[in-house]
């Protein structure tokens, strides 16, 4: 399960990084939420970031790296 | 009283340095990385603070000036999933190898993971030229800040020369506990003012929605990417950020985590406090462009600052400069320190012969060469005259281009030093050819088709450091085994 978890996560990154190139909204003029929409677009993709590194820190942490260091501690 | 501001603000920043000094154990493993003591907040605070430079405040306003909101299409939207990212795969575990080997610095890591002098040597001459540039945007941040705040009184260069004696001052008491300290003070007061900042002007300007109908009807292609930005170019900016996966001064950074644990707050709030900063930098250089129009080239890095003075004058402009100025010490400082560190571990510790350098010794070391970095850095932007963005976009494609040798380092046991070894030199040689072909032209591309040239340079570095490992014999295991 956290194998799993851990590989969507990581494609997560990829499917992010391919939304980053908005083609769709490259003349678009509108004013969405009283911003660019163009510009409201990568506020979202900000967040959504935000979002993803949340999940990878809960959910695909290197827990190798913690054990290691509570090694040396000891 | 702008000046007075942000001569006390100097002062604060100068105080809170100095006080750090009570804690200072007197090692050089302290002055380096403060004892690999840093918690969570101060990690974040120091990373982003760090990371975020005159380019972000400055040079970005300036860049949206000229080509619009795609700006931050190109380099904050990118870099807030890349970075935090780099931090998750690269930076934990730079933290763990540095903790086990004693790491202080970059050279060292490489020069045992590939068990090769000749190669430390060889990155250290690199990055130590990858990073000067970086360092002039900073004291020439300064001086343009206070230049223009001051409408003269304070000169380019005497502007300059005060952001070099403050920050001086604080690194060479302070060591690395003084810079996160100050860093995560300066990093709160820039996020803080900036947002100050652009309501302030925003409010002036009769709010967002009038602000951003006189720009639609004066300048409409600055509410798009329209022709200012090709999507190849917004596709092969995404590479730039990979340049935080090398810069020496966050890999010092990474190493001062109390443990892996303390990564979770950057890796969490990274994106947010990017955003933050870089959407008010943005608006507010797409807005100069209503009060101040037909600046040209690098005249336009200035437009922020001419802003808060036009619209926010007085005490409030002394605050709102003071913002810019913690931005630009912020980084100013961790990178002439690990400049420092480097000289001190990877070439007076490395190479003198007979005894070990005493702890006094290196932080004595240390001390002077923070001077001297300082003196060459402050000589260079008296005369360098290049754009803050153009700059910072140099040098942040040969950090970049030198990504594939910490992946390898990390992730790739069969990885040879040879391989290193022909990594770092293409890129230094494809860097060295579209510097000299692309530095006069604003915004060059490879063959202007909208490909940047880091996605070259990267993309041969590591057909070298796979060619050239392949080719070689593979590395010692005994080797291998302490870093795996």
């Amino acid at each position: 399960m956290n194998t799993t978890v851990r590989r969507l996560l990581y494609l997560g990154i990829l499917v992010l990084y391919l939304l980053h190139n908005d083609l769709w909204l490259w003349d678009d003029p509108r004013i969405v939420l009283g911003l660019p929409i163009g510009l409201l677009y990568h506020i979202g993709f900000c967040l959504a970031a935000t979002g993803l590194m949340i999940l990878l820190v809960n959910y695909a942490w290197p827990s190798e790296l913690d054990a290691e260091d509570e090694e040396q501690a000891a | 009283m702008t000046t007075i501001i942000i001569l006390c603000y100097l002062g604060l920043v100068l105080c809170i340095g100095v006080l750090s000094n009570r804690f200072f154990r007197g090692t050089g493993e302290d002055y380096f990385v403060a004892s690999r003591s840093i918690g969570p907040f101060l990690l974040l605070m120091s990373l982003f603070g760090t990371n975020m430079t005159a380019f972000a405040i400055l040079g970005a306003s300036g860049e949206a000036y000229h080509t619009g909101i795609g700006v931050f299409a190109l380099m904050p939207s990118g870099a807030a999933l890349i970075i935090p990212t780099i931090f998750f795969f690269i930076g934990t575990r730079v933290w763990a190898l540095g903790k086990r080997h004693n790491l202080l610095t970059q050279v060292q890591y490489f020069r045992r993971r590939w068990d090769s002098d000749g190669l430390g040597l060889l990155l250290f001459v690199v990055m130590i030229a990858l990073l000067i540039p970086y360092l002039l945007i900073g004291v020439m941040g300064g001086g343009i800040t206070l230049a223009q705040v001051t409408k003269g009184q304070i000169p380019q260069w005497a502007g300059g020369m005060l952001v070099c004696l403050v920050v001086l001052a604080y690194v060479s008491f302070g060591g690395m506990r003084g810079t996160a300290w100050a860093n995560a003070f300066q990093t709160l007061v820039f996020m803080i003012l900036g947002g100050v900042t652009f309501f302030v002007i925003v409010d002036k300007l009769g709010g967002l929605d009038n602000a951003l109908a006189q720009v639609a009807a004066a300048h409409p292609e600055l509410l798009i990417k329209g022709d200012n930005i090709s999507p190849i170019k917004l596709l092969t900016y995404t590479c730039i950020p990979l340049s935080v996966g090398m810069f020496p001064h966050l890999f010092t950074h990474w190493l001062t985590a109390k443990s892996a644990r303390t990564f979770r707050w950057p890796l969490m709030f990274y994106p947010l406090c990017i955003a933050i900063v870089w959407i008010p930098s943005v608006l507010l250089g797409i807005f100069g462009s209503i009060d101040f129009p037909g600046l040209r080239g690098a005249a336009a890095n200035s437009v922020l600052v001419k802003m808060i003075d036009l619209h926010a004058p007085g005490a409030l402009a002394g605050l709102l400069a003071a913002g810019v100025f913690a931005a630009i010490m912020s980084s100013l400082d961790s990178q002439v320190l690990s400049i420092s560190n480097m000289f001190t571990q990877d070439v007076v510790r490395h190479y003198r012969k007979g005894d070990e350098l005493s702890e006094k010794a290196q932080v004595l070391w240390g001390r002077l060469f923070v001077i001297a970095i300082f003196a060459v850095t402050y000589v260079l932007s008296l005369v360098s005259a290049r754009s803050i963005f153009t700059l910072a976009v140099w040098s942040f494609t040969g950090f970049a281009a030198l990504f594939p040798v910490v992946v390898a380092a990390l992730f790739w046991k069969r990885s040879t030093k040879y391989g290193a070894f022909a990594s770092v030199l293409t890129v230094a040689a494809l860097w060295c050819y579209f510097f000299f072909q692309g530095w006069k032209i604003p915004g060059y591309t490879v063959g202007m088709t909208g490909v940047m040239p880091v996605v070259v340079i990267l993309a041969a570095s590591v057909v070298a450091m796979i060619v050239c490992s392949l080719l070689t014999k593979p590395p010692a295991k005994v080797t291998v085994d302490k870093f795996f």
